[in-house]
């Protein structure tokens, strides 16, 4: 409610210049050193959870490559096989690296997984507001607002008490939770694009409702949800982490960082800090890593933040 | 092998800590529990922290040492006049924290209510069922007579405090009779009890304060009857988070926590408190499902578990020293039965399952699996010590045998809900002996499964065997001690040998003390502050 | 004006019936807490008896019949692990909540304002810049990562602080609060900024965006050239204009602030409400889990009832709207 989402029109000075508008906004993407930084950091983190299985040293969770007799190994220990733990081994004897990785590796596949899925709702929904109007407009806002007034934690928290724990559960609930953000950021755009000339000539052809609506509008409303989107997967990130440290999130058998970090809570205090600490930082150095992307995009996208 | 750097930074933090640890007065004793009871009513749930506090203010007819064997409590002598009666001696001279005398009316009352605590999760019905009749010969003296030969009746009279008629509300007279009681008034509910003015026993303590999720606090009781305990006041407070519960020890805050977490012992040690442990009466064993096959668990259209050489295979392919080693840092017991000697009904010179991986994949080529095959082992993650993670270990270990085992760990609550529903062909749990002998485990997890002869409540991995049932129930109905040890011996002995059940361990219960306290380690994990006394 | 409100109020009870609805349904089809709570000893027959006398044996619609009519007249059942009314071992644990809400209120904007101030006076020196880079990690960075390192700093390597539980408590007007004493204190400061931490970074913006319009402002120039010192232009007329938003908002923000609790409650071992959900969702206590969820829900509605009734009594915009769309 406190947020006002109809943008005024933006005065789009015409922009002759020699080189293409994606081209200008890489360059401006890279006049900011720290969000490179992020970019570089976010690249390296998506490929590691890709070709986890290729780069870890251990697959942690092939249990006839563990030994209990490695557990809980301080960093840069060697184990009875001459393998190093360069983060130290958890209380199964599994290297905390590859943990950390596969561990990332989930965080980031519930993360995208549910970005994408509550996109592409919220996409649908905020231009079906925006381009009818009236009544389904006043319908689909209404929910809209009814959700935003709930907190995330407290809505996926109630979800997954219904739903049960799982990898799939979790997704569902981090997309009925992030849908109502895109709807309305959709909407706004759309509501602003919908009056422009080109939409009434695309109408006047006589096009299509779904044709105008994602081939004509959609693409124009698309710089702003990329950025909200950008943003979005570090909430999710982050949601997942909390909701599974509180023990209703992803299983225990497919860990994610906010798994392994709830895992080594217990044995923080005992002085065995790397069982959680280490994802920690991961966890940490991925979400701000996007959060800096992130704001760089949001300047970029949308010239009236450029100073 | 920690860190060096990290371990001098732990104890300069707790030297810290100790240092602004707050003056202890001398006659409190204040305790961390790891989970809190969820009331003072003694007979609202059996529940381990429940009936520990119910220890404090309302004593049994028959007491348990920390070792579970029988002694006078409000009854001073009973014996088996047949096989189907018992006479007890009531404790004379006694009263209530309120001044008023107890009288067999009260233990009549105690018994009558049981039945009829409103909403009562777990009822202690379980250990009045066998109690027919109940006819007091005069103040002092009552007669009890049970609907067959109960042997078990004093270990089960031992499980309950006993209340006060009065304050409950009874009359004058009360009549026992297994259709409805006499003169027994309304049945107070639970909430009440957490009133100090209604909580009213005959223990060495009285309530003072119930405050949820914070603090319970006991008063001595002066009218005892028995010695006076060591404290003034105990003060019980929930300390669920073990970190925390840690933490407020070495700070002072309390003098006595509840299950210090394994990791924690060397340190708490450390720094000169005491810790305190002994076997506990719970083993944490491995069903193997033997009912059907198709099994869920395993692929294909067999079941290889009802195979006694694949469960001999399974149970020679656990190391049971590492993970008493590694994972429990020492506070278990490699298990060969279901409950550790020499309590009742043990077998003492039977020793732990040995760890032989070369054995088990003989006897899995022996029974046409010499390459294996998969298996999903169900396990709780928040229920017993350590629980997730001896699940993995077994898991690694049996992987190595060839049987690629995959672990499903869940909370407790889900994890039950899949076991009672046979969704598991393998899977970890404990079992506690509440009368601490043989019969209550072998009934429970290896009988076969029979709701009339309320045997094999347990048996969810359906094992049936009529050599241990005959036994079992023969056992039951033997009020002779030593005739009934042998059957029990024996018939645990036949579970063992063919691999019924696996047992890995039985856990240590623990506690850590302020420098200078004692506690003798109950198997029984109660955590009873009067028991708690100062070292010379 | 009455007919949006009553219209508002009308959608409002809406959302508490659905969310009844829904909830009871979602908590009603889990597990069987007869399972969890019953003795293992305990034999077949005994286990029925309980669930008939807890009505778990009917029909879930059944269930719902009884529960939605007891939910009308106020009652939500007795809890499965307490047997007393669900409400009242809630209402038990909200002191311990609302103290640690209250705390961490008072926490964002002693320590939110200020730094919000400075930031926006001088936006782009050092210590400005990392006022903002620390309210960005407030806001990006999950609430219970920030509760395990404040943990581990202050509880295990420099031991300063208790690493959770509620401490002592005093009696205060009928209620047990920690403020009062020393411990208390001790055990309140951690938990209270963890919660603190993701409103003060919303006050810190919220200062610092004030603090920089108002300096734009003519009569801050006027007072300026008058000759009023810095220190006095900035404590009187920047904080008295930037204040009314950040109270109104973090007024607001109290519901979510309670929300939020079931994760610090949950890190710290705090016995509030929040960890008393989390223990009922392990427990399969769903009494309580229903009681709770209606709770917040209601006081959400509530919040946000009010929210609209303040905003169209004092902005007049809002006002002209809706008549104009009537």
């Amino acid at each position: 409610m406190s947020d006002i989402s109809i943008t005024p029109p933006v005065e789009k000075a015409p922009q002759k210049k020699a080189i293409s508008p994606l081209r200008a906004a890489m360059l401006d993407f890279a006049s900011s050193p720290l969000a490179m930084i992020g970019l570089v950091v976010m690249v390296v983190m998506v490929l590691a959870a890709i070709f986890a299985p290729w780069i870890t040293p251990q697959n942690p969770y092939d249990l006839s490559q563990l030994s209990i007799m490695d557990n809980n190994l301080p960093p840069g220990s060697e184990s009875f096989g001459g393998q190093t733990y360069w983060l130290g081994t958890d209380p199964q004897g599994r290297d905390m690296l590859s943990a950390i990785i596969y561990g990332l590796r989930m965080s980031l596949i519930v993360a995208v997984t549910a970005t994408l899925c509550a996109l592409a709702i919220g996409m649908a929904m905020g231009i079906t507001a925006a381009y009818f109007g009236g009544r389904i407009d006043t319908l689909i806002m209404r929910v809209v607002d009814l959700q935003l007034s709930f907190p995330a934690i407290l809505v996926a928290l109630i979800l997954l008490a219904i739903l049960g724990k799982g990898v799939d559960k979790v997704i569902i609930a981090l997309v009925i939770v992030q849908w109502a953000y895109y709807a309305r950021t959709v909407r706004g755009s759309a509501l602003v694009e919908r009056q422009r000339d080109y939409i009434a000539a695309a109408r006047g052809l006589g096009l299509g409702h779904a044709r105008v609506m994602f081939r004509h509008l959609l693409p124009n409303t698309l710089p702003p949800l990329i950025v909200v989107a950008t943003v979005q997967i570090a909430q999710a990130i982050a949601l997942e982490a909390t909701l599974s440290f509180l023990g209703v999130g992803v299983p225990v058998t497919e860990p994610s960082l906010g798994l392994l970090i709830a895992n080594g809570y217990s044995y923080l205090l005992s002085g065995a800090y790397w069982i959680s600490v280490y994802p920690g930082v991961a966890l940490l150095v991925a979400i701000v890593a996007i959060n800096l992307v992130g704001d760089q995009l949001r300047d970029v996208l949308n010239p009236r933040l450029r100073r | 092998m920690p860190n060096t750097s990290s371990r001098a930074f732990l104890m300069s933090a707790s030297a810290a800590l100790a240092l602004t640890a707050g003056a202890v007065s001398a006659d409190t004793l204040r305790i961390g529990l790891a989970s809190e009871p969820t009331s003072v009513d003694p007979h609202y749930h059996n529940l381990g922290p429940n009936n520990a506090l119910a220890r404090h203010i309302f004593t049994p007819l028959i007491e348990q040492d920390a070792q579970q064997l029988l002694n006078p409590g409000l009854a001073t002598e009973w014996e088996a006049v047949d096989d189907t009666t018992w006479r007890l001696t009531l404790r004379e001279g006694v009263t209530f924290s309120n001044g008023a005398p107890f009288t067999a009316r009260d233990v009549i009352y105690t018994i009558c209510r049981i039945p009829l605590v409103p909403d009562a999760p777990s009822p202690f019905t379980l250990y009045t069922r066998a109690i027919a009749g109940l006819e007091a010969e005069d103040d002092h003296t009552l007669i009890v007579t049970t609907d067959g030969p109960a042997p078990l009746l004093p270990n089960q009279l031992a499980t309950f405090g006993i209340i006060s008629a009065s304050v409950s509300g009874a009359e004058d007279e009360v009549s026992f009779d297994t259709d409805g009681c006499t003169g027994i008034g309304d049945a107070p509910a639970s909430a009440e009890f957490n009133d100090p003015a209604f909580a009213i026993g005959t223990g060495p303590y009285t309530l003072d304060a119930y405050i949820r999720g914070e603090e319970l606090r006991l008063t001595r009781n002066d009218n005892y009857y028995g010695d006076a305990p060591a404290w003034e006041q105990i003060v019980m407070r929930p300390l669920t988070n073990a970190g925390a519960r840690v933490a407020a020890l070495l700070a002072g805050d309390v003098q006595m926590i509840e299950n210090p977490p394994t990791q924690d012992i060397a340190r708490i040690e450390g720094d000169g408190f005491v810790i305190s442990s002994g076997l506990s009466n719970r083993v944490i064993y491995i069903a193997l499902d033997q009912g059907d096959a198709p099994t869920p668990g395993i692929a294909g259209d067999t079941n290889p578990l009802q195979d006694a050489r694949v469960r001999e295979a399974l149970a020679l392919a656990i190391d049971r020293e590492a993970i008493q080693q590694r994972l429990m840092l020492g506070l278990s017991e490699p298990a060969g039965e279901l409950l550790p000697a020499p309590m009742f009904g043990t077998n003492p010179d039977r020793p732990a399952i040995p760890y032989d991986a070369e054995r088990a994949r003989e006897l899995l080529a022996d029974a046409g699996y010499p390459d294996g095959f998969q298996i999903v082992l169900g396990t709780p993650n928040d229920r017993y010590i350590n629980d997730g993670a001896i699940s993995q270990a077994v898991a690694q270990m049996w992987t190595q045998v060839g049987v690629q085992t995959e672990v499903d760990a869940k909370t407790f609550s889900a994890f039950i809900a899949d076991r009672n529903g046979f969704n598991f062909s393998a899977f970890l749990a404990g079992w506690g002996a509440g009368t601490g002998e043989m019969s209550s485990p072998l009934g429970a997890l290896v009988a076969t499964r029979d709701p009339d002869r309320s045997l094999g409540g347990t048996n969810f991995a359906r094992h049936s065997n009529p050599d241990i049932d005959d036994r079992l129930v023969e056992a039951l109905q033997t009020v002779d001690d030593a005739e009934r040890e042998r059957l029990l011996r024996e018939a645990s002995a036949i579970a063992m040998d063919t691999f019924a059940i696996v047992p890995i361990h039985y856990e240590l219960t623990t506690w850590a003390l302020a420098p200078g306290l004692e506690y003798e380690a109950r198997a029984d994990q109660y955590t009873l502050g009067f028991a708690v006394t100062q070292a010379d | 004006m009455v007919a949006y409100l009553l219209r508002r109020l009308g959608q409002s009870l809406l959302a508490v019936i659905a969310m009844a609805v829904l909830v009871f349904l979602g908590v009603y089809a889990i597990g069987n807490p007869v399972d969890i709570l019953i003795n293992p000893e305990a034999t077949e027959r005994q286990r029925l008896e309980i669930m008939e006398r807890m009505g778990l044996d009917r029909p879930l619609w059944e269930q719902f019949w009884v529960y939605f009519g007891n939910l009308l007249q106020g009652d939500f059942g007795r809890s499965f692990v307490y047997g007393e009314s669900a409400m009242s071992v809630i209402l038990q644990r909200l002191p311990a909540t609302m103290e640690l809400a209250l705390f961490a209120l008072v926490l964002a904007i002693v320590l939110g304002v200020p730094l919000g101030v400075i930031a926006g006076l001088k936006p782009d020196t050092v210590g400005g810049r990392s006022i903002m880079a620390g309210s960005i990690l407030g806001f990006s960075l999950p609430n219970f990562w920030q509760g395990l390192m404040m943990i581990l700093i202050f509880a295990v390597f420099l031991g300063w602080l208790p690493a959770g539980g509620r401490g002592q408590t005093t009696e205060f007007l009928g209620m047990r609060v920690s403020f009062l004493n020393l411990d208390g204190l001790k055990h309140m400061i951690l938990p209270a900024i963890n919660l603190a931490l993701f409103k003060m970074a919303l006050v810190i913006r919220l200062a610092r965006a004030g603090t920089r319009e108002v300096m734009m402002q003519d009569y801050i120039k006027f007072a300026r050239a008058k000759g009023l010192s810095h220190r006095r232009v900035v404590l009187v007329h920047v904080l008295k204009n930037i204040m009314i938003p950040v109270v109104t908002i973090l007024g607001l923000e109290l519901g979510s602030m309670i929300a939020f609790a079931v994760v610090t409650e949950t890190v710290f071992a705090w016995p509030g409400m929040g960890k008393l959900l989390i223990d009922s969702i392990n427990r399969l206590d769903r009494p309580v889990i229903v009681a709770y969820l209606m709770l917040i829900v209601f006081l959400f509605v509530l919040i946000n009832f009010l929210v609209d009734l303040l905003y169209s009594v004092l902005d007049p915009r809002v006002r002209l709207a809706q008549r104009g769309t009537q």
